[in-house]
């Protein structure tokens, strides 16, 4: 279908005049959405944008792993062959890309057409803005804190599928009695590292995690609560099964679904796995945000930013590309695909699951709403914590009080 | 004795040119820009406010450098160590005259022409212990056996040790088979005659004659070590935890995504210390040995006999 949108669009710009067929702009972007759900998603918005009455080209550039992905965009934008639009999370990644006035500026765009009233929470437009300006688009919001529960699991051990992390703790020697792997997790550092961040903050709560990230606290790295939160994640992987070296999420999330393991620690990306499988919340599985009674969510997700162009033609496509973006229409379409929660409250919820209302819930309550790490860290000092997190969980040598101590430094001598 | 003078061939010059131009701008230039950006705080955009020497003291403070520092001594070690040893076997296995040489050399050489990445994950694969040899074995009915060393922390680099020597072993053998095949005939004649065994041939006297062949198998097979850098990122990504990590990786890693240029360029600049200390030791034994080649030259021609003969 939308190929004849195409077509009706390129033959009515055609009838228009020649001016209008020279106004088509291709623009390339560069993300890291290549499994297939996150396909499914990128193409909702290189559809909406190639339907568009311009005319324009959408060139896609997909590189697999986030990282990779980044750093393949900084050297081109640096090396002077920026591609047209870029992914980053919500972060300050590309802090300094803006303050070298490498990126095109929206502020235009997103003043006319209101961005500061209809994205929330606020703090996901934040990150786009320096001195005043917005130099990027949200498109979406994941959140890190979720836990993943198998209700047949836990009933084998004869047991209710636990709320916290603690009882899950408990839980332990039944379910290995059982034959059932506890914690599942795979290998892969960003992994190790995103679980015991949620467990840290499943301890700490929102208070000690802006007195460390945002206050730069460094003796609350020394206390009881992290030393508690490392304690729980030495406990939980201390039964991590043979086969998690290299294992992906996705396979991960796997053992849950089949009932082989209890519980996955993983953003709320894993919802989609579920609904893949068939399987119903509340019965089959369950979801348990925090994993805490007392839950808290970080709005984490994704970013593009337009580097500049010398081409006005190309600028053009940038700007109505943002403005797709945000378009309520798209971002329904988008975040469907995606199985994330748009950036506006104004789309159309009908198709949210019960774990999606969960979410929703929690999110639309300010004071359950924190920003990650990265907020407030640079990346650079963001990825020495990862380093430090990642050896801590692999070298079981490795003292609860040298890694609390390791932690303390990191948050004393961060950059600002 | 007189010095001769320097000719310079125009045409030469001209030829050259380029190259001259290529080895001192990405060369020398870049090299002294990256041991500038070291004493910076540059970021993911190069500056130039300097700060002395507080990136070198950040690294050496940071335990996954640390890490990596002992990675490459125990990866350099162990790769080149035995890297010569099977290759000098290998060489000696073919230089037997055995039937389908060429056939051999192809498998030998085989590992050498396949990407890094390549022979990266095809060693995941073996050492997983879900896919690889510890199942395959496991499906023989042992079912106690245990192979995984790349989910161990203390064990995983010596993993990635194996598939750098199965990498590496082919060209060394092409090399010093080279090196073999380069020793005189009469050398071989003379030791039958002597009534040497073959063993003792190999080991006493071709070996010492192919210093050349071992030393360019030993420069290539460092350079290798230095850069290693696909070989982690397809096989460990430097895990588990981070206990595989390599200053390549460090290097790369600091200078794109994680947006810390200055600390890059000093990880960079110490991994350019320990060649500069080679190039020196090796420019130093090479000035030695002219000399003393000049000065054995000279007093040969002071030798009145000599100068008999040359003049007859």
């Amino acid at each position: 279908m939308n190929r004849f949108v195409l077509v009706g669009a390129v033959s009515a710009a055609a009838l228009l005049g020649s001016t209008a067929i020279s106004n088509a702009a291709s623009v390339e972007v560069m993300h890291w959405w290549t499994s297939g759900g996150e396909q499914a998603a990128v193409s909702v918005f290189a559809e909406e944008f190639e339907a568009l009455e311009s005319g324009h080209t959408w060139i896609d550039t997909a590189i697999a792993g986030g990282d990779a992905s980044r750093s393949a965009t900084l050297q081109r934008i640096l090396g002077g062959d920026a591609p047209g639009a870029a992914q980053f999370n919500i972060s300050r990644q590309f802090e300094e890309l803006a303050e070298a006035g490498l990126l095109l500026d929206l502020t235009d765009l997103a003043e006319a057409e209101g961005w500061r009233d209809f994205i929330r929470p606020d703090a996901i437009l934040d990150v786009c803005e320096f001195d005043g300006r917005i130099y990027c688009v949200p498109v979406n919001i994941h959140s890190w804190q979720w836990g993943w529960a198998s209700v047949p699991a836990f009933e084998a051990a004869g047991l209710e599928v636990p709320t916290n992390l603690e009882d899950f703790v408990a839980a332990i020697p039944a379910l290995q009695e059982a034959g059932i792997i506890p914690l599942a997790i795979g290998g892969e550092p960003w992994q190790h590292n995103g679980a015991l961040g949620v467990t840290l903050m499943s301890v700490m709560g929102l208070e000690g995690h802006l007195r460390l990230y945002r206050d730069r606290d460094a003796d609350y790295a020394r206390s009881e609560e992290v030393a508690r939160g490392l304690e729980i994640w030495r406990e939980m992987t201390a039964t991590i099964d043979d086969g998690a070296a290299n294992r992906n999420w996705n396979d991960t999330t796997n053992l849950v679904i089949t009932d082989q393991a209890a519980l996955q620690i993983m953003g709320d990306w894993a919802r989609g796995e579920f609904a893949l499988a068939g399987l119903e919340a509340g019965v089959d599985y369950e979801c348990l945000p925090g994993p805490s009674d007392d839950p808290y969510l970080d709005t984490g997700g994704d970013i593009f930013l337009f580097p500049k162009q010398n081409d006005p033609e190309v600028e053009a496509a940038q700007l109505e590309m943002a403005s797709m973006m945000v378009n309520p229409r798209v971002q329904a379409l988008f975040n469907n695909a995606k199985g994330s929660l748009p950036v506006r409250d104004d789309v159309d919820f009908s198709l949210a699951d019960a774990c999606m209302r969960k979410g929703l819930e929690i999110l639309s309550n300010p004071d359950r709403v924190f920003q990650g790490a990265g907020f407030y860290m640079l990346e650079d000092d963001v990825q020495r914590l990862n380093d430090l997190w990642v050896e801590f969980s692999f070298n079981r040598d490795m003292s609860i009080e040298e890694a609390q101590e390791r932690f303390a430094n990191i948050i004393a001598t961060a950059a600002e | 004795m007189a010095r001769r003078r320097i000719k310079i061939n125009p045409m030469a010059l001209i030829g050259l040119t380029p190259m001259i131009a290529t080895a001192v701008g990405v060369f020398v230039i870049c090299i002294i820009y990256s041991i500038v950006l070291s004493f910076t705080n540059s970021r993911l955009l190069p500056n130039f406010e300097f700060i002395g020497f507080a990136q070198y003291e950040r690294l050496w403070e940071t335990p996954r450098w640390l890490i990596s520092v002992r990675n490459i001594w125990l990866f350099g070690f162990f790769s080149i160590a035995f890297n010569m040893i099977f290759g000098y076997l290998l060489a000696v296995f073919m230089d037997q005259r055995i039937k389908q040489e060429d056939a051999f050399r192809t498998i030998f050489l085989y590992p050498f022409a396949m990407s890094l990445v390549v022979t990266g994950l095809v060693w995941q694969w073996i050492m997983d212990p879900n896919l690889g040899f510890q199942s395959a074995v496991r499906n023989m009915g042992f079912t106690d056996f245990r192979f995984s060393p790349l989910t161990n922390e203390a064990t995983a680099i010596y993993g990635v040790i194996v598939a750098g020597i199965w990498n590496g072993v082919g060209v060394t053998m092409a090399i010093l088979l080279a090196g073999l095949r380069g020793v005189d005939e009469e050398v071989w004649k003379a030791a039958r005659v002597d009534g040497i065994p073959t063993w003792k041939t190999y080991l006493f006297i071709t070996l010492p004659m192919m210093r050349g062949a071992f030393i360019t198998a030993f420069v290539l097979q460092c350079v290798g070590v230095v850069r290693v850098y696909d070989l982690i990122i397809a096989m460990t990504q430097g895990g588990p935890g981070i206990s595989t990590q390599m200053p390549a990786v460090f290097v790369i890693q600091h200078i794109s995504g994680r947006s810390n240029v200055g600390l890059g360029m000093a990880a960079a600049t110490m991994m350019l210390l320990p060649i500069i200390v080679l190039i020196a030791i090796q420019q130093y034994f090479a000035w030695r040995s002219r000399r003393r080649a000049a000065g054995i030259g000279a007093a040969v021609a002071t030798l009145p006999q000599a100068q008999g003969v040359k003049a007859s």
